[in-house]
């Protein structure tokens, strides 16, 4: 742990005095955005997860600069081959692949990180709130928190997604969500209760503070890693779910998202006939975004925890000339 | 401090010389290979430890005493490495050694308590247990030799050997620290390293185990290597006492002479920061400020911020270690080798002085 | 004796002559086992203690003595089992309004003994204080509330108050952080500071520092403060009176260097020959005592030493002692000691 060092002593029984900081003061945010910055450069896994995510949402926000074609227009020939005039050739219907491919990010996109989102927002209130309260809070939430992580999450999916039928974005977001926070919630649990005892929060019950202030401003900001972590571990769930509910056609069909794409190439049998790329192309596509969620989400790990982190010794043991 | 030569001429050395230490650390060095750069936590340590010694080392916190502990005894893990000097047991190099010829010193010849026995020992496994595995792994296979010796390292140490059975939590604090003094003891080993094993105890079960030991010490001859910040406690029953300052030694020389007259600003001053239970109540000063960062290189003395004696020099000159009447003192008041009692007041250079006295 | 300032400025129903904090027999038992065994762990019982104004008293004992329970009790985060705690006259199983509380833990807020754990490391260490402030002098202003919060950090020690209010707690020393915790519990301007093994966790050279500090507080802030600790040395560096608390109990009570230069209680000499002394002449006495604190379950009455004291009369094994005045301001609890025989247990 640096400590700072002591500027000047003045004399015996002098009190400690609290050396100027190297550099300016800064406020807020941007110390941690420099360390931030400095932990994905040094960490491989961060890089490789982060530069994925990265090219992924420039794909999302500006899907037009890449693909000029208009991904559902089915005006081309069926069911080219890759070309200069089409990167991965065309679908059945008529359609430019890589053009869906890319506009499909957008969608799949905001259902990750709308899900990450709201399923960490509420795991955290539930998880949180249990530990702390205790009691019979604890108790009706665990058994909440518990029979929803017991159901078997796909069956659940489909029934609620074929009752509600033409799943579009907002009602997957929804559904990914409700049935998702359990299983971080179980976590944010077991870490809140860890950090229950601290003595700083007794410290701030002792000072009179609220168990809500408490909960909301003293206990989950220090969970900060695990939060990133389940909002990755959720973002990777809805990939995954998501794109599996809209492949056996419970999401809108004609929405553009690779989950659909599988859905069309499957419906149009594109393995049996030979136009690999239609499935191929969306299936690579989910690997690669999930791969990043879960490549960060180790990485995290290992940042936050200097005991996970591979040893690399700069120098090598000398011997006593 | 000279560098060492080769080891085979010295082990052959060491064969001829008639009293051999027993533990002989030569300019020792570990650094930890950080992110935010090397720290060298242990810089040019030198100790020897004779048969039968009881050698205390004492600092605070940072100064390096429980890392050179874990560099003598092998332990180092990690990020951290003998990057420098050496380190003879008996003669023979401990740094390079497979596992195997290691594990043929450790425990019989050489063993160690550690600071916290909840930490150290087993929680799942019954103390007997625990014993019997230190012992199987030593080579005793004998179950009646397992279970007498067992019982009779429990009886050295006070505890009744029924609670052999008993597992590590159903003990007490002061009762846990037996028993891994009791399995250090298992081999008779010739020198047992300890890192403040006392610390997690109260006061009266300190002072009976501080006793113990010391009693055990005497019956069966072994030398200690005794870790502790606590200078108090050690005082009364070690031989000679090392005092360490951020990685280096301040001050070594026999107990008595460190205590009633600590050459050493810092030994003066950690002296100091003991109120006295009886005699007159002082107003005491303590030393203010921090430990330097051992991360970077130093050019002045590492005290020199926190010596109420600092001169212009320590600022600018590393001292040596010196010798002053058979104690050895890392610090330029005593530059000449003479016990400067003069040197009270900050800017008077020593030496000058010192040569004028007849 | 117990010094009784003049009545100071507080509560309309504050008993003017009352000390400034009293305990009446306060117990606190935890029930522990399972359904099938319930026990029950006596760790405080019948205690009554007094702490009076500008006064350090420090309350010294082995772990399991109970001294720490006494603080939570104090600062109430446990209640009592039984017995009441009266805070300049006011019992306070009386202040049961959210105010009442605020008021209360302004006037005896409590210092913590872990100086890694017991400040929040997300925030600045100027986050605390601030919050304290708001929460009980909301009547400051905000540039107010920061201008209070130099004042303390400067009281205590840390300055420049303003570099270091912008600190966080990773960049400070053990030291300076309990300072921090000092400065916390001023910025309420306490009358009695509950200080938790403040300096057990920290480095030795760092102690008399923070030692001296809280006497300084004494003298030039007018706070007293319970020094709860297990190192008697240090609590007759500071303190002025001195309570030794054995299983649950106090063993003995009075001024400090009365206490330790004249202890009446074979528990008290025994702790007093315990502690190593570096200036003393080294001894080893032959006969060192083995034993170690009991954890009180479901006791029995009679005296919770007797099986450590060499002196145990029959009475010790059935008659739990009280409380009894052996000297002037000097109380103790024991049968031998009150009895009138000199008592001489351990050397």
């Amino acid at each position: 742990m640096a400590m700072m060092p002591v500027s000047t002593t003045t004399g015996p029984g002098a009190p400690p005095e609290v050396a100027p900081a190297p550099g300016p003061a800064r406020r807020g945010a941007r110390p941690a955005l420099s360390r931030i910055l400095r932990a994905v450069r040094s960490n491989r896994k961060a890089t490789v997860g982060t530069a994925l995510l990265v090219i992924f949402i420039l794909l999302a926000l500006f899907p037009g600069v890449i693909a000029h074609d208009n991904p559902s227009a089915e005006i081309y020939q069926r069911s080219l081959g890759p070309s200069g005039a089409h990167l991965l050739g065309t679908t059945a219907l008529g359609q430019d692949i890589f053009a869906q491919a890319i506009w499909g990010t957008r969608q799949v996109l905001i259902i990750a990180i709308g899900v990450g989102l709201f399923s960490t927002a509420i795991a955290v209130v539930i998880g949180v709130a249990a530990a702390y309260l205790g009691g019979w809070w604890d108790g009706g939430l665990s058994l909440l928190t518990d029979v929803l992580l017991v159901i078997p999450l796909f069956p659940l999916l489909i029934v609620i997604a074929t009752y509600v039928q033409n799943a579009g974005t907002l009602v997957l977001v929804v559904v990914l969500t409700l049935t998702g926070w359990s299983y971080t919630a179980r976590q944010l649990r077991a870490q809140a209760l860890s950090l229950r005892n601290r003595d700083f929060l007794e410290a701030a019950r002792v000072r009179g503070e609220r168990r809500f202030y408490i909960i909301m401003v003293e206990i989950i900001p220090t969970m900060t890693s695990l939060l990133v972590a389940s909002f990755l571990t959720n973002a990777l769930y809805a990939v995954l779910f998501g794109s599996s509910l809209q492949f056996i056609g419970l999401g809108d069909p004609n929405s553009n998202s690779w989950g659909t794409m599988l859905y069309w190439a499957e419906n149009n049998e594109a393995l049996q006939t030979g136009q690999y790329l239609w499935t191929i192309v969306p299936g690579v596509l989910i690997l690669l975004l999930g791969a990043s969620f879960a490549l960060i989400n180790y990485a995290f790990d290992e940042i936050g925890n200097p005991a996970l982190r591979p040893v690399r010794r700069k120098t090598r043991v000398k011997r006593a000339s | 401090m000279s560098s060492v030569p080769a080891e085979a001429s010295r082990a052959a050395d060491r064969a001829a010389a008639a009293n051999a230490a027993m533990l002989e650390v030569r300019d020792l060095t570990v650094t930890y290979a950080l992110e935010r750069g090397t720290v060298t936590a242990v810089d040019r340590v030198s100790l020897d430890v004779e048969p039968r010694e009881f050698v205390g080392i004492v600092g605070e916190s940072g100064c390096g005493k429980s890392t050179l502990l874990f560099a003598i005894a092998n332990l180092l893990g990690g990020p951290a490495a003998i990057t420098g000097g050496s380190v003879l047991f008996k003669g023979r190099s401990l740094v390079g050694l497979t596992d195997s010829q290691l594990a043929a010193v450790r425990w019989k010849d050489l063993s160690v308590v550690m600071q916290s026995a909840m930490n150290a020992l087993n929680p799942v496994m019954s103390i007997g247990a625990q014993f019997k595995d230190a012992m199987r792994a030593h080579g005793t296979t004998s179950r009646q030799e397992i279970a007498d010796r067992s019982a009779e390292v429990l009886k050295m140490v006070g505890i009744d050997p029924a609670h052999l059975k008993s597992y590590p939590h159903q003990l007490s604090g002061g009762m846990r620290q037996r028993s891994m003094i009791a399995m250090a003891m298992l081999f008779t080993p010739d020198l047992i390293i300890m890192d403040e094993p006392t610390s997690a105890l109260d006061v009266v079960a300190q002072r009976s185990l501080m006793a113990q030991i010391k009693d055990l010490q005497e019956q069966f001859g072994f030398a200690v290597v005794f870790v502790t910040h606590d200078m108090s406690l050690v005082s009364h029953y070690s031989d000679r006492l090392m005092v360490m300052y951020a990685g280096q030694v301040a001050e070594l020389g026999r107990t008595r002479d460190v205590f009633d007259d600590p050459l050493h600003p810092y030994s003066a001053g950690l002296l100091e920061a003991f109120p006295s239970i009886r005699g007159p109540k002082v107003r005491l000063t303590g030393i203010p400020g921090s430990p330097p960062d051992l991360s970077r290189e130093y050019e002045s003395c590492r005290f020199a911020p926190r010596c109420p004696q600092v001169m212009e020099r320590c600022k600018t000159t590393p001292p040596d270690l010196y010798q002053v009447e058979g104690r050895l003192v890392r610090c330029l008041l005593h530059e000449d080798g003479r016990n400067s009692a003069v040197a009270e007041g900050a800017a008077a250079p020593a030496a000058e002085d010192v040569r004028s006295e007849p | 004796m117990t010094e009784q300032a003049a009545a100071s400025p507080g509560p309309i129903t504050a008993d003017a002559a009352a000390p400034l904090l009293r305990t009446d027999r306060l117990s606190k038992h935890f029930k522990i086992g399972n359904a099938l065994s319930r026990k029950t762990l006596h760790a405080v019982d019948e205690v009554s203690l007094t702490i009076g104004e500008r006064q350090i008293v420090a309350l010294a004992g082995e772990s399991g003595s109970g001294k720490s329970t006494i603080a939570r009790l104090l600062a109430r985060i446990y209640t009592p089992t039984g017995g009441e705690i009266y805070f300049q006259g006011t019992p306070l199983s009386h202040m049961r309004s959210r105010g009442d509380r605020l008021r209360y833990s302004s006037d005896a807020p409590m210092v913590f003994q872990d100086p890694f754990a017991s400040i929040n490391p997300v925030f600045r260490i100027s986050h605390g204080v601030l919050r304290a402030l708001k929460l009980h002098r909301p009547e400051l202003s905000p540039d107010e509330r920061y201008a209070e919060a130099r004042r303390v950090f400067e009281v205590v020690g840390l300055t420049p108050a303003d570099q270091a209010l912008q600190r966080y707690p990773h960049e400070l020393s053990g030291g300076q952080r309990q300072r921090v915790g000092f400065a916390q519990a001023l910025a309420m301007r306490p009358k009695l500071i509950i200080a938790d093994e403040p300096v057990s966790m920290l480095d030795v050279s760092i102690r008399i520092g923070l030692l001296n500090l809280m006497a300084q507080l004494r003298d030039e802030q007018g706070v007293s403060i319970l020094y709860i600790t297990h190192d008697i040395a240090s609590a007759r560096y500071v303190a002025d009176r001195l309570i030794v608390m054995y299983a649950g109990q106090i063993a003995e009570a009075g001024p400090v260097e009365e206490v330790l230069g004249n202890p009446r209680h074979p528990y008290t000499q025994l702790l007093v020959s315990a502690v190593p002394d570096p200036r003393a002449e080294p001894h080893i006495g032959a006969e060192t005592d083995r034993g170690e604190p009991p954890k009180v379950i479901d006791p029995t009455p009679g005296c919770r030493f007797r099986w450590r004291c060499p002196l145990a009369i029959d009475i010790c094994q059935t008659v739990t002692p009280e409380l009894a005045q052996l000297a002037p301001d000097h109380d103790a609890a024991c049968h031998v000691a009150q009895s009138g025989a000199e008592v001489r247990a351990f050397s």
